[in-house]
């Protein structure tokens, strides 16, 4: 089997699928051409992450970290969920194989795209942190150039 | 593993047939001899290669020292591409062109990339939106230094197949050789090398019900091509490597069989084909790529907006339904298939690709299954995906 158990487990039964009305951030990367988009949606209370969902079109490793990302920050700060890097999903889920990492990668700026989404709301300056490698606008994903 | 085990990937692979394997076996523990071998107990097994060469002809329309035996498909298709490249260079002719289409397997695309590089020209002709090559086309691209016109005769993702005729007597006419990539032809539709007008035509045993690691390759008479692998003279010279005997003699059997069947299983096939195709592509946003009915009988294949293809498959997979994709992420590679592309289709849509390929075994109980299956699959995965509008039943991307 290409994937883990984990990710096949994920990818079958993906948690927290879904919009949130009136979410407090939402973030969409990725692009069609690339085949995979995500988007993310956040509800914060104070400065926790009270919930979370998503859409996405794409693969099953897409649809696997998606589900992931959104378990490991439900009920943490935003400062930890700032700090969840593609590896922590990718590991979590007991590895993905090597051509597939780019949607770890999505599922972490996913996450920075809906937080900066939340700071830009509440009118704040956006943390450098949360700012994606590819800049505003479309975004690409890293491996599709 | 879930109850049902529906396998709809023929064209990737299907079962060795019973008559193919039992007339293999006593190749492997009994009539073992190497056929080059001298004494009588070792002349059976020629003559069962022999015969196997023969049948293998008949079927094709060809003569039996016509038929080349190699280990397959890709084989086949490196030896004709590079063989004339070859022939051509110790006429003479150090370079040349070359006439391909955008469609091919890769057996043949990278085989004419590697040729480019070796200093060949090479011309990758488009086609329509069915994935017809136009002949028309074919002949305006022959050039006074063309050496070698290569059009697959069905394509292996979207069924179209092409007007492998109407071409072959272009190239006669041009006196320009001409190879075709019969892989998914050979044992689905008729094959007449005469009709057709090739000088080259690659085969693979186990598309038809033989096993894998056997094909051949037609060599019209006089035609020679020199040998692609070199070693102790086997195949007249030709190919060497000890001859694969159980592997001919099965694939022999096997392509036999199903060309005495052809015309009633093609009628069968084309029938579940037809009302896949007419099921799938009832759903929104969905239609089928390939030609209509310029199709192989056993291939659907279908594009469905606002999905992505290894998605679709993996859920299939746990409904018990093999099917394929030439989607990106069905493989290593991140584009989408290149047949997909060829054919005008925006990358994002080529992603949610599906291809059902049906074979002996397929029936219209398993099609009725496949036809409650895949839409609840399509709908489940519209329905978590960021670019489908729920309420309109649409994409929301502008492509």
């Amino acid at each position: 089997m290409l994937y883990s158990d984990k990710v096949m487990d994920h990818f079958e039964h993906p948690r927290n699928v879904g919009e949130i009305e009136n979410a407090d951030g939402v973030g969409q990367v990725g692009n069609p051409k690339c085949g995979d988009i995500m988007k993310m949606y956040l509800k914060i209370d104070g400065d926790v992450i009270t919930d979370v969902k998503f859409k996405t079109f794409g693969c099953g490793s897409a649809i696997a970290t998606s589900s992931m990302a959104t378990e490991m920050i439900k009920g943490k700060t935003i400062g930890e969920a700032m700090n969840l890097t593609n590896a922590a999903v990718a590991e979590a889920l007991d590895g993905l194989p090597a051509y597939k990492m780019h949607c770890s990668v999505l599922a972490e700026e996913a996450i920075k795209a809906a937080l900066a989404d939340y700071y830009q709301k509440k009118g704040e300056p956006v943390p450098d942190s949360l700012r994606l490698p590819c800049e505003e606008g479309e975004h690409c994903c890293a491996s599709c150039g | 593993m879930p109850e049902k085990f529906i396998y709809v990937d023929h064209a990737a692979t299907t079962a060795v047939t019973n008559t193919a394997l039992t007339a293999m076996l006593p190749h492997f523990t009994q009539a073992y001899g190497n056929p080059s071998s001298l004494y009588r107990f070792a002349q059976e097994g020629k003559t069962h290669l022999e015969q196997a060469r023969a049948q293998v002809a008949a079927c094709l329309n060809a003569k039996p020292e016509e038929i080349y035996f190699t280990s397959g498909g890709t084989e086949a298709d490196n030896w004709a591409l590079r063989g004339v490249a070859e022939l051509m260079a110790l006429k003479g002719k150090k370079t040349g062109h070359i006439i391909t289409s955008a469609i091919e397997h890769h057996a043949v695309l990278h085989t004419a990339q590697y040729l480019e590089k070796q200093g060949y020209e090479v011309t990758y002709l488009p086609v329509d939106g069915d994935g017809l090559v136009d002949p028309a086309a074919v002949e305006a691209a022959i050039r006074p230094d063309t050496i070698l016109i290569s059009i697959m005769a069905a394509n292996n993702e979207i069924g179209t197949v092409e007007p492998i005729a109407e071409i072959g007597a272009i190239a006669k006419a041009h006196k320009v050789l001409f190879h075709t990539d019969a892989v998914q032809a050979v044992g689905h539709i008729p094959v007449d090398v005469e009709a057709w007008n090739v000088d080259l035509l690659s085969l693979s045993g186990h598309k038809f019900g033989g096993p894998k690691g056997i094909g051949a390759l037609y060599m019209k008479k006089p035609l020679r091509l020199p040998a692609l692998i070199q070693g102790g003279g086997q195949e007249k010279g030709r190919r060497s490597g000890t001859e694969n005997v159980p592997g001919a003699v099965g694939m022999a059997a096997a392509l036999k069989e199903a060309v005495d069947k052809l015309p009633q299983e093609a009628a069968r096939l084309s029938a579940l084909r037809d009302k896949l195709m007419a099921g799938l592509t009832a759903l929104p946003y969905a239609r089928s790529t390939g030609h209509p009915d310029k199709r192989l009988p056993g291939t659907a294949s279908f594009v469905f907006e606002g999905v992505e293809g290894e998605a679709l498959l993996l859920h299939l997979d746990a409904k018990g339904i093999c099917a394929s994709s030439g989607s990106a992420c069905s493989s290593a590679s991140l584009d989408p298939s290149h047949v997909l592309l060829a054919i005008g289709l925006p990358h994002a849509i080529a992603h949610g690709s599906l291809r059902l390929s049906l074979g002996p075994d397929n029936t219209e109980e398993e099609v009725d299954y496949i036809l409650k299956e895949v839409p609840a699959v399509v709908a489940y995965l519209r329905e978590m995906s960021p670019v489908w509008d729920q309420e309109t039943q649409k994409p929301t991307w502008e492509l």
